[in-house]
């Protein structure tokens, strides 16, 4: 016999980590998308991270056909997507397989119950299915026909076939989330109205499903009380939620308008860097050219062209596209011509783990060309700032006639978050140096006093006829030299040029502690964990520890070993094996540089960043 | 493009640089040639740009009083699309040799011919590398004893003509080292087609390969073995004009007119715009006599063209003018 239940309010949680899983096919990126936008528009702090096979379209029901997406909510500050979740939603036993071991124990874990046929068990390698053999006593899982329940809801819609309802199964789950999590669920029923606009019965059942995956939850024996998560305090402004690589790409964007210049970009797809490409091809109405090339030498080859020419030219790529490119950044260093240099970092060496994360292209960027060729090395932190270093490389680059190589890494280019946006008034004024007005005496190779830089005559400006090339130029004439001395003055007036820019980048400062113990140092993608876990311990009381974070890779701030010297411990964290730390070591002499490195493929845990910092405070 | 007012001479496009290309070097002959078809042209200086790769021919940008870029091996054609999409209003001319734009550059050769970029492609094809003192090149024959084959080359050639077509080139001549007049002629020509224009130039190197086109550019015997092959005339050669080709089944056959009740009405005319590349491809091939002139130029569009087609058409439909339309539109929100 039923007993009338009295439902408690929701119970208000800070944040919450979800995971949607299920097979390439289901739908799951899109689900987690819908759940994150909607609690951004809510007002929560929110970090994404999809997570998907290389396979593009891996067999059905695999252990290695898993999609994944997780999102982390809250409303205090979020600066990454979590580790640990709290709630699993697995529409196929392969899913649950590959992803329990991130469920926090006594979590919940939703499943589709009609997935878990004798075929799908066997391709997930189970041997008895684990929804009935006891393994999943720790948790509580909540058991749902949700193909069945999708189908019994959609049977009176006209004009779908089998196919178009089984697929609107994860707008069931979605619903049971939203529930769960007391959301609205209006802005996916406007998507779906917007997507969908010229299928009128698409829009019904995807509607129609959301609603009863909604009401299916409250009316739900199994779960007892619905949660909250109250809007987070971040300044007040206009938001969007936005992923690394269109940050990137945008940042680009503003730049050329600020620079009154046109965008080319040269660029041939790779993981995980593509995007950017695929989102600057649909911006042709800001002046855009792209130009998918025929390899990565091209793509950086015919931006070395379009610079020549007088257009802000990029190039984006990933690890084994820059080792390609290597050669033509030299070019372009020696030319002394404008150019950013994209690299989307993913696991190595060779082809390595193409969408998976590491930060071991470092030294490749800072060393990886022959001769001596410094280079301005950036690196975002945060899919959202990624648009700040992009606008940084591109004004760089212009300002002191140098290539640019901009790190960001496959965590923060898929990740995403959200993003105060930036209108391109409020950016920093962009002076290139492209001379327009004959001058006399004039020499392709005349400098700045102050930056270095030498001036931009660029193809159709009369009277600045002139050649250039990788070959060494004579300090005045520009002209070809083979002189002994004025190769060495040269050389070193490159790398002199490129360590000016300290002077032109701010200084770096810490967050939590300015002096005391343990100074961790990170740089790039890593920013979201590493600050998570210092705060963690400030929090806690232990006020010794500071955390100091570089996107200026070289030059380095001019304050970097002072900052350093404020601590009696300094460890550096990467997703590597040490290399930014050989280059703190390399330039302080003197320091105790220590390391923490993981090179899984995997961004840092809270837990064991929090454990390895206590070890090096005690 | 604007032209100049002022006629240029070929003073006009001499840098100051000094020359340094061995003594009877074809590279002068080609670099006179070019200073020569300028002023023809008639495109301001600062509107010509010159992009090579790396090798002897590459020098070539130094020694132009123009802009120019001396590049990196092989990638010339990559960078000259690149400097085109940044402004199609210039006069791209791109330097290269046959290693540089078969061998290390060969993927960004054929991938410029199947874009039809608008700019003019020279090749000096010396078949042998000479910057590196007298390896093998990719046009180097089987046999041929260099550096690096002691014992005689074992890898076949491409025929550079051959292989454009392939790519689907749409304007290519082939011509002697020795000819600068016919030579500046087709280099106008080739300027004014619209679309991407090799001009392969058989170029003697005198250090490394003397003599590797004697047999066909030997003044003594060029009338004879040559066939200079101009749009819709017959394809007549020799000194007495009295040799013609005609097409025996699949073949190109050689006659001689007043033999056999041959007249000059059975031999074939050029047609070097049609679009079917059959029968430039087996002019391409004919080693008696081997042709020279402007064996295709089928006007298609070009790379820009369709680019700018589709830019046109973007901006037209779009609602963005200016970034900040793109970044506050679609799915915002305020935090208050």
């Amino acid at each position: 016999m039923m007993t009338p239940s009295i439902k408690p309010g929701p119970e208000v949680l800070e944040a919450v980590i979800i995971r949607f899983v299920g097979d390439s096919g289901d739908g799951m990126q899109l689900t987690g998308t819908q759940f994150s936008d909607t609690s951004a528009m809510f007002g929560n702090d929110i970090a994404t991270f999809p997570n998907y096979p290389a396979e593009i379209r891996a067999p059905q029901g695999s252990l290695y056909g898993v999609s994944g997406f997780q999102v982390h909510i809250g409303s205090v500050e979020i600066s990454t997507p979590g580790d640990e979740v709290d709630l699993l939603v697995a529409m196929n036993p392969a899913g649950l397989k590959t992803n329990l071991h991130a469920v926090k124990p006594g979590h919940t874990i939703i499943v589709d119950t009609d997935a878990f046929t004798k075929k799908n068990l066997e391709k997930a390698q189970y041997e008895a299915n684990p929804l009935e053999d006891g393994s999943l006593d720790n948790y509580r899982v909540i058991e749902v026909a949700m193909t069945s329940l999708t189908k019994e809801a959609l049977k009176d819609i006209e004009g779908l076939d089998n196919k178009s309802i089984t697929r609107t199964k994860n707008m069931f789950a979605l619903g049971m989330v939203y529930w769960m999590y007391d959301r609205s669920l209006d802005h996916t029923i406007e998507f779906f109205n917007k997507k969908f606009k010229s299928k009128p019965a698409i829009i019904e059942a995807n509607t129609k499903v959301l609603n009863t995956g909604y009401y299916f939850a409250e009316t739900l024996e199994l779960i007892p009380n619905a949660y909250t998560i109250s809007p987070a305090k971040m300044d007040a402004g206009t938001y969007r939620i936005i992923m690394g690589n269109t940050a990137t790409a945008w940042g680009f964007l503003a730049a050329a308008e600020k620079a009154g210049m046109e965008l080319f970009l040269g660029s041939y797809p790779i993981t995980p860097a593509s995007d950017i490409l695929h989102e600057l091809v649909k911006h042709r109405h800001f002046g855009v050219k792209a130009l998918q090339a025929e390899d990565e030498i091209a793509g950086i080859s015919s931006a070395i062209g379009a610079s020549f020419a007088g257009d802000l030219a990029i190039t984006t790529t990933s690890g084994p596209g820059l080792a390609l490119k290597g050669e033509a950044v030299g070019l372009a260093m020696m030319l002394e011509l404008p150019l950013v240099v994209v690299n989307v970092q993913r696991g190595g060496p060779s082809t390595g783990l193409p969408t998976k994360t590491e930060q071991s292209d470092l030294l490749q960027a800072l060393y990886g060309r022959n001769g001596e060729s410094p280079l301005i090395i950036l690196a975002a932190s945060t899919p959202a700032n990624c648009f700040d270093f992009a606008y940084e490389a591109a004004k760089l680059s212009l300002e002191h006639m140098t290539p640019v190589i901009l790190l960001t890494d496959g965590y923060i280019a898929n990740g995403s978050a959200p993003w105060k946006i930036k209108s391109v008034n409020d950016m920093p004024d962009i002076k290139n140096k492209v001379l327009s007005k004959p001058k006399e005496n004039w020499h392709p190779y005349d400098r700045d006093k102050q930056s270095l830089a030498r001036n931009w005559a660029i193809p159709g400006t009369p009277t600045f006829e002139h050649r250039v090339g990788g070959l060494e130029k004579d300090r005045v004439s520009g002209n070809v030299s083979y002189v002994p001395e004025n190769h060495e003055y040269m050389t070193r007036i490159r790398a002199e040029k490129v360590q000016r820019v300290e002077n032109y980048i701010p200084e770096l400062s810490t967050e939590f502690a300015d002096k005391g113990d343990l100074l961790v140092v990170g740089w790039g993608g890593t920013y979201g964990s590493l600050h998570t876990a210092v705060k963690q311990l400030n929090e806690q009381g232990i006020k010794t520890i500071g955390y100091a974070h570089f996107n200026y890779i070289n030059p380095l701030p001019k304050n970097t070993e002072k900052i350093l010297k404020q601590f009696k411990k300094v460890v550096v964290c990467e997703l590597n094996t040490g290399q930014f730390a050989s280059v703190l070591k390399s330039k302080f002499i003197g320091l105790d540089i220590l390391k923490y490195n993981k090179i899984q493929g995997l961004p840092f845990s809270n837990g064991e960043l929090v454990e390895k910092f206590k070890q090096l405070l005690k | 493009m604007e032209t100049t007012l002022e006629k240029y001479t070929y003073k006009d496009f001499e840098s100051d640089q000094e020359v340094r290309w061995c003594p009877g070097c074809d590279d002068y002959v080609i670099l006179r040639a070019v200073q020569k078809a300028l002023p023809e042209i008639g495109v301001k200086r600062e509107n010509v740009v010159f992009i090579s790769g790396i090798g002897c021919s590459s020098r070539f940008p130094y020694y132009m009083n123009t802009y120019g870029m001396h590049g990196i091996h092989g990638r010339a054609p990559a960078i000259a699309t690149g400097v085109k999409m940044a402004n199609p209003d210039l006069s791209v001319w791109v330097i290269t040799g046959d290693g540089d734009s078969m061998a290390i550059g060969g993927n960004h050769f054929i991938h410029v011919l199947r874009r039809n970029v608008n700019l003019n492609v020279i090749l000096f094809n010396n078949e042998i590398y000479g910057l590196t003192k007298g390896q093998f090149s990719p046009t180097s024959l089987v046999g041929q004893k260099t550096k690096s084959s002691p014992y005689g080359n074992t890898q076949p050639p491409f025929s550079a003509g051959e292989l454009a077509l392939g790519a689907n080139a749409r304007f290519f001549a082939r011509i002697g080292g020795n000819v600068p007049k016919d030579m500046s002629e087709l280099f106008i020509e080739a300027e004014k087609f619209k679309g991407t224009s090799l001009i392969e130039v058989l170029q003697n190197c005198p250090i490394f390969n003397d003599g590797a086109y004697d047999q066909f550019t030997n003044r003594a015997v060029r009338e004879d073995r040559q066939l200079f092959v101009e749009h819709g005339k017959p394809m007549i050669f020799g000194k007495e004009k009295d040799k013609g080709l005609v097409l025996n089944g699949l073949k190109l056959e050689v006659v001689t007119i007043g033999e056999h009740g041959i007249s000059e009405d059975d031999i074939l005319v050029h047609d070097a715009k049609t679009e079917d590349p059959t029968l430039h491809q087996m002019l391409v091939r004919l080693k008696y006599p081997l042709v020279t002139g402007i064996i295709r130029s089928f006007e298609d569009q070009t790379f820009e063209e369709r680019e700018m087609d589709v830019t046109k058409q973007v901006k037209e439909d779009s609602r963005f003018v200016k970034t900040d339309d793109l970044f506050f539109s679609g799915d915002i929100y305020q935090v208050f």
